[in-house]
């Protein structure tokens, strides 16, 4: 080893390139540490960790690390973080999450997966629908009602309108004075006569007298209000004229309307549709 | 070659005078004065009184409020604490948030011109007398020389065969400096958490796993570079060392062989005039803690600690010459040209300008931290959503931090859209939670005809309740359907 003042007297390794010559000074201690350390390092990790790649699997590891178990640990920590607040959520009711800032806020956030997995792909991951295939959730007009109540009902045992098709029971200018009908209706425009006509054809069954819907809404089949802007399955006159021949959920009648939520009750948890019932009510359109 | 050109070579600065077609030869020539520490051979300095040793105690001292501080208390809570957790740092009264985090790059700065600052004017003084590598390592060798004696006793002793006497002072000597390590880890933790509770956490075995992790790399750290290391880290692993090694000038003072006094130098022999000042008797290395020559001029391994200046003084009053044969000067000095005034020097002025701008900047700063901050987020997905009556609802996520002590009641308010309705859980009345940042939604509705364009600037107002003075606005958007 060369003396550490004379770096340049140190031995020669005999290789030589130019003029320049290869010493053998020795790195520096504080390198060597580092390269000791480092080595070590490297044998402790091979022992404790699976490190040495073998045909089939690699060597185990005397801890028994492995990834799955770290990710279930995690996993697990968080359900024991979770698990009192959806305790509370189940022994609250809608209202009650409702009222209470801090569990509404961990039930929309904690819904936002689940609503993710299970509603999104018909309803948009913000409750936006799609323009009359699937209803909107955003917007304040309830085929069933807009109350976390009956919102947590809708979800768990599903609903399925029900409207007749008319093509058969109505002759072709009578559907066509309803869709004028409808039409002024939601603009605020409809006559005295009209009202009367639509009284008269059994429309006010279902969609009530002054054809604001409600009442039947209780049997579950959703009759809709037609004096509002919102238009279930789309506001031209085709589209009003098919959903008045063809109605709603008809078996056997070729172009009616499907209009079916499933039921989530034995699907989700009654935590779950809680949850989710009160992100559907914080879209904007809850009651 | 003259000493006093070999004194100048030696530094950076001047290295880069070299003449041109110098050959290669010549260059390796003056490498002949290396000294390449590697840390092969402890050094072990010779500790001696001196105005520039008392200086290194009491500056060293300072180190005394990093263990003292986290013990301080104050309105209920620890003084000074980093809450990470609750993303908060408590200095007594004030209280900082991540959104104010933009002051630390300020500290930063300040920080950075204080060091360059300091170290254009006269060196290495953070390295010499401040730093804690160079502190604790003092405090770590003053431990060693207790209790092993002297430099040549703790060779000997280092040389001597393991027997009891070895074993029982390097057990204490280690147990000693561990004591001081796991001091060193306690307190450093004791920052991040109640230091009273982290204790008895430790004490107990209780405390949580990341305290663990940093008291044992504090411990290792400490033991490891104070002990062992030592000059080392300085010399091989600290960046400083060579920012400030480059950051010295002609006009910096450093402690500095007055050459062209003491050379030749050698044993006096009395009216041998011949001869210079320095009798050669190699004190000022001895006591050097990172084993320099001074005598060979500026080199990278001095940390301008003054402890050459301190030993070649006591033995200048020893042989009846002046003192100062070393001695804190500049370079200018050296060569017998005149010190410009710091105020005529654009360094220092330039390095005091950004200084006093940081400052101003965190004072500013200090005073004007929000107490609330507030951010709003326009819903995305829907962008607007028609409602029963025609109407156009925009819905928007509130999310505002309240960072003052009490509740906060606050009135919401929007302009840009005449008639633009607000939809909140409470009215208009929006009450924050001290310290918490709970989202809650609020919804604008706007009739279509009031909608000129799509897009529509709006801007929410926060208005204090009973506080009036805190005002808050945020722009965002109203969104309609587009007009086309």
């Amino acid at each position: 080893m060369a003396k550490q003042d004379k770096p340049q007297h140190a031995p020669d390794t005999g290789h030589e390139w130019d003029g320049i010559r290869e010493l053998t000074n020795p790195p520096p201690r504080w390198w060597m540490i580092a390269f000791h350390a480092s080595w070590i390092w490297c044998v402790v990790y091979f022992i404790l960790y699976p490190a040495i790649p073998l045909v089939h699997e690699s060597t185990k590891g005397i801890l028994g690390w492995t990834m799955i178990k770290e990710y279930k640990q995690a996993v697990a920590e968080n359900e024991a973080i979770k698990a009192p607040y959806l305790k509370k959520v189940a022994d609250m009711d809608g209202q009650a999450l409702l009222a209470d800032e801090g569990m509404k806020n961990f039930a929309e956030s904690s819904a936002k997966a689940l609503f993710g997995d299970n509603c999104a792909g018909c309803h948009g991951a913000g409750g936006q629908g799609a323009p009359g295939l699937f209803p909107v959730l955003a917007d304040d007009d309830w085929l069933y009602g807009g109350d976390i109540d009956t919102i947590i009902e809708s979800i768990t045992d599903g609903r399925q309108g029900d409207m007749p098709a008319h093509a058969d029971m109505l002759t072709d200018e009578q559907i066509d004075e309803m869709a004028d009908f409808v039409i002024a209706a939601s603009e605020g425009k409809a006559t005295r006569e009209q009202f009367a006509r639509f009284d008269e054809y059994g429309c006010s069954g279902c969609h009530g007298e002054n054809a604001q819907g409600g009442a039947i809404n209780e049997l579950g089949t959703g009759g809709a209000n037609l004096t509002d802007s919102i238009w279930r399955f789309g506001s031209s006159r085709e589209e009003i004229l098919r959903t008045i021949r063809y109605g709603v959920n008809q078996e056997d009648v070729p172009n009616t309307r499907v209009a079916i939520m499933p039921a989530f009750g034995e699907k989700l948890s009654p935590e779950a549709i809680k949850m989710l019932a009160v992100k559907v009510h914080e879209f904007g359109g809850g009651k | 070659m003259p000493p006093l050109l070999r004194l100048v070579q030696q530094q950076g600065v001047i290295m880069s005078e070299r003449k041109e077609g110098q050959s290669i030869e010549e260059i390796y020539a003056d490498a002949v004065h290396w000294h390449v520490n590697t840390g092969g051979e402890t050094i072990h300095a010779k500790r001696m009184g001196g105005r520039f040793r008392s200086l290194k105690w009491w500056t060293g001292s300072l180190w005394l409020l990093f263990f003292l501080s986290p013990y301080a208390r104050w309105e209920g809570h620890q003084a000074i604490l980093f809450d990470i957790p609750h993303r908060q740092f408590h200095f007594f009264s004030l209280t900082i948030w991540p959104q104010d985090i933009w002051m630390l790059s300020l500290v930063l700065i300040l920080l950075a011109m204080t060091l360059f600052g300091v170290t254009a004017v006269a060196g290495r003084v953070w390295c010499g007398y401040f730093c804690f590598q160079t502190v604790w390592t003092d405090w770590f060798t003053w431990l060693e020389d207790k209790i092993e004696g002297n430099p040549i006793q703790r060779r000997k002793l280092d040389a001597a065969p393991w027997d009891a006497r070895k074993i029982r002072l390097k057990l204490f000597k280690h147990s000693l400096w561990l004591l001081i390590a796991i001091l060193t880890g306690v307190t450093f933790a004791g920052y991040f958490t109640d230091i009273y509770r982290l204790w008895v956490d430790y004490l107990t075995l209780q405390a949580p796993l990341v305290a663990w992790v940093v008291l044992a790399a504090f411990i290792f750290g400490t033991y490891v570079f104070a002990g062992f290391m030592r000059e080392q880290v300085c010399f091989w692993l600290c960046p400083y060392a060579r920012i400030q090694g480059v950051m010295v000038d002609k006009d910096t003072i450093l402690p500095t062989y007055d050459a062209k006094r003491g050379e030749p130098r050698g044993k006096s022999r009395g009216g041998d005039e011949a001869r210079g000042d320095c009798v050669d008797c190699k004190l000022c290395v001895a006591v050097c803690p990172t084993g320099v020559d001074i005598r060979e001029g500026m080199q990278e391994g001095c940390i301008t600690c003054g402890m050459c200046i301190d030993a070649c003084d006591s033995v200048m009053e020893k042989v009846g010459r002046p003192k100062g044969l070393i001695r804190y000067m500049s370079e200018k000095e050296m060569l017998g040209e005149r010190l410009p005034p710091l105020y005529r020097r654009p360094r220092v002025i330039v390095y005091s300008a950004i200084f006093l701008l940081s400052v101003s900047g965190i004072l500013y700063g200090l005073t004007h931290i929000p107490p609330v901050e507030l951010s709003v987020v326009h819903e995305r997905q829907p962008l607007f959503m028609q409602m029963s009556d025609g109407s156009i609802q925009n819905k928007y996520t509130f999310k505002a931090v309240n960072k003052t002590p009490e509740d906060l009641r606050l009135r919401l308010s929007v302009s840009g859209v005449p008639g633009l309705q607000l939809l909140a859980a409470d009215g208009d009345t929006v009450t924050l939670k001290s310290g918490k940042t709970i989202p809650f939604h609020v919804f604008l509705r706007a009739r279509r005809t009031q909608l000129k364009q799509a897009n529509t600037p709006v801007r929410f107002r926060l208005q204090g309740i009973d506080k009036p003075e805190i005002s808050l606005e945020y722009e965002s958007v109203f969104i309609g359907p587009s007009k086309a």
